[in-house]
């Protein structure tokens, strides 16, 4: 028999899952879409997982991470939730020990996270707006006609990316018909628009930050060929993009539930079980805290957020 | 702004033949009104504060004071003022800093407008009695901030705090509010805390108000407490009174490679504070400021260039009327493990 240990990272637009045994081996993995309900996305995930798995795996630990960690922890019954930012962080240290900067662009959020000494030393996020995401890109890329999958191809096409407004969004938009209208080509616009993202990003995330090789891309939009060759042209260094790199969160947390494990076998069966959330206002003050209830087979859980002993007794 | 409606409170209510409403506590009702009533790029403490206008307003009353300045807020009375008179309300605004000067002749004729009765010997005899009031408070609190994180009865640490504050206010000489002092203070150090030797130590620098008012930065502190951390915090009412003129030109002179001029509000102070965290053994330094704040973003490259030199890191967040909580969760969530990695190496 061989041990597994499964890491689940759900991300607003797409879920990843992945299976590691005690060497840091990749069993299984998967990545599709979240389509905006994280508990079906799961299940469905785990399903296919489940028939991907030899018979002589055992799992030993599961681990979630993403901006439904907690959710989907206490749906799964997860030994450890973390954030994305450790995740990935030591997903990538099990790669690539040496690596001082890590560069990660997802659907909903991208940030920067320094290292030395395989620790980490700094990071940053995003704060205010999605500017330069993965979800910017994908919107644009249906406006324009392209398959997302293609966008990078199409970027390395130009040899004139036109200029894109690169602060916000919004602009970038506005910018980015302009130019269509006035008869610029596709892929010039393209190429400008993944130009825009990196400068962004370097605007905005890693401002002030000092880049030190080696670095590693990261996330979704690592995917996107275009993207790191511009990564590469403004950076000056060599950009590392592992082939396994949108699922590098998902490894993270893998390892950290194989560091956690408690000898607990898991049951992958998670198909039959009813898990359902229930989001209300309380109503009984001014504040009027959302609290969100979570059932699992019809029996309450958990809620969340709220504020006060007032909010405590739940219907 | 946090529990300091307590000794503004005592004040009025001693000196003043009138009826002091407590403010109600900051809750969303509070920020929808005054995000619908404002600007929309002005900062978050203009629309907490006309937000608790309104609402004050609505149950009753007919005097309100602003009072603060330093930055575009020096400014903010006579907007909110004109604001609140278009909503048709109709009320006395003291404002204690009228386009940014103390203006404190006009404002003792318009307390007499509101009070015949009011003596002046009175007043100045309870007003130094709400002034060590205030500096008490402050010393309670930075030891409860060390502490409040390893309590090991659970809100043992607040309960005491509310206590107090009902003493407090009862009070009516300087004598007994410094015996009250004392008294609290030992059982303070008398209640149970866990503390390892080698915790973990972050310092909270940035925009006043923000600092000051728990629910504008998302009970930063309590959460704070739950990892386990304790907390430094340089800002609170008594420094900003009185100590901060000569405070700031220490700083200036304290952090003088990184700041040559002062750069208005809390900016300057800041810069001095994070050198003087990245020099005291502190792990981590967390920057909050409500968004658009134009002196603190001015301060943050600064801040940067420290965090870089001395090699310890720092965390900004910025504030608005509606950040997503799950955000800020998990960004401080981060930082703490980073923290505790750094510190375990």
């Amino acid at each position: 028999m061989k041990n597994g240990y499964l890491g689940i990272d759900i991300g607003s637009i797409s879920t990843k899952g992945v299976i590691i045994d005690d060497d840091n081996n990749i069993i299984t993995s998967l990545y599709i879409w979240t389509e905006g309900n994280p508990i079906e996305a799961v299940k469905k995930l785990i399903k296919k997982l489940q028939n991907n798995l030899p018979n002589n795996v055992l799992i030993k630990g599961i681990g979630t991470t993403g901006s439904a960690r907690k959710l989907i922890g206490l749906m799964v019954d997860a030994n450890i939730v973390k954030n994305e930012i450790i995740a990935h962080a030591i997903g990538t240290l099990a790669f690539y020990p040496d690596v001082k900067t890590i560069l990660e662009i997802g659907g909903q959020d991208s940030k920067i996270i320094l290292l030395n000494n395989q620790m980490i030393t700094d990071y940053a996020m995003n704060t205010l707006c999605a500017a330069g995401t993965g979800s910017f890109l994908s919107s644009q890329a249906k406006r324009l006609g392209v398959n997302i999958e293609e966008f990078g191809s199409f970027a390395l096409k130009s040899t004139n990316p036109v200029k894109i407004a690169a602060r916000c969004t919004v602009f970038a938009e506005s910018d980015l018909i302009h130019k269509a209208q006035v008869g610029y080509q596709k892929e010039d616009i393209i190429a400008g628009l993944c130009k825009s993202i990196v400068l962004n990003y370097l605007n905005n995330v890693a401002k002030g930050k000092k880049i030190y090789g080696p670095v590693v891309f990261q996330g979704g939009v690592s995917k996107n060929k275009g993207v790191v060759k511009y990564f590469k042209e403004i950076l000056k260094t060599d950009v590392i993009v592992d082939p396994n790199s949108h699922l590098m969160g998902a490894i993270g947390i893998a390892i950290l539930a194989r560091k956690n494990k408690t000898g607990k076998t898991y049951n992958l069966n998670i198909q039959e079980i009813s898990f359902k959330t229930i989001g209300s206002d309380c109503g009984k003050c001014a504040n009027n805290c959302e609290i969100l209830r979570i059932y699992k087979n019809n029996q309450l859980i958990d809620a969340w957020g709220n504020k006060c002993e007032k909010g405590l007794k739940v219907k | 702004m946090g529990n300091y409606f307590i000794p503004v409170k005592y004040l009025l209510t001693k000196c003043l033949n009138i009826k002091v409403l407590n403010p109600p506590k900051i809750t969303n009702k509070t920020i929808e009104l005054g995000v619908k009533n404002s600007p929309e790029f002005v900062c978050m403490p203009f629309k907490y504060t006309l937000g608790t206008f309104i609402e004050d307003l609505d149950r009753g009353a007919n005097v309100l004071l602003q009072a603060g300045g330093g930055c575009r807020y020096g400014y903010y009375g006579e907007l909110q003022e004109k604001i609140l008179k278009d909503l048709g309300y109709d009320f006395i605004y003291i404002n204690l800093i009228n386009g940014g000067n103390h203006q404190i002749c006009k404002i003792y004729r318009l307390i007499k407008k509101i009070d015949p009765k009011f003596k002046i010997y009175k007043f100045i005899k309870y007003f130094i009695i709400t002034i060590k009031m205030v500096k008490y408070m402050d010393k309670i609190d930075d030891y409860i901030r060390k502490n409040i994180g390893f309590e090991v009865i659970p809100n043992s640490f607040t309960d005491l705090q509310k206590e107090m504050f009902k003493e407090f206010s009862k009070v009516n000489s300087l004598y007994k509010l410094r015996k009250l002092y004392h008294k609290y203070f030992k059982k303070f150090k008398l209640l149970q805390v866990n503390k390892p030797k080698n915790v973990l130590k972050v310092g909270i620098i940035g925009e006043l108000y923000t600092i000051m008012e728990p629910f504008a930065n998302y009970f930063l502190e309590t959460e704070l407490a739950k990892m386990h951390i304790e907390i430094k915090r340089f800002t609170n009412a008594y420094y900003l009174l009185f100590q901060k003129r000569k405070g700031s030109k220490k700083y200036l002179k304290y952090a003088s490679e990184y700041v040559k001029y002062k750069m208005g509000a809390d900016a300057t102070d800041n810069i001095g504070r994070c050198k003087y965290l990245c020099e005291n053994g502190y792990d981590g330094i967390i920057h909050i400021k409500s968004s658009f704040c134009t002196p603190e973003i001015a301060a943050m490259p600064i801040i940067s260039k420290i965090s870089r030199e001395y090699n310890i890191p720092v965390i900004y967040f910025s504030f608005d009327a509606n950040t997503s909580e799950v955000g800020i969760k998990t960004r401080l969530e981060a930082f703490y493990d980073m923290l505790e990695m750094r510190k375990n190496k």
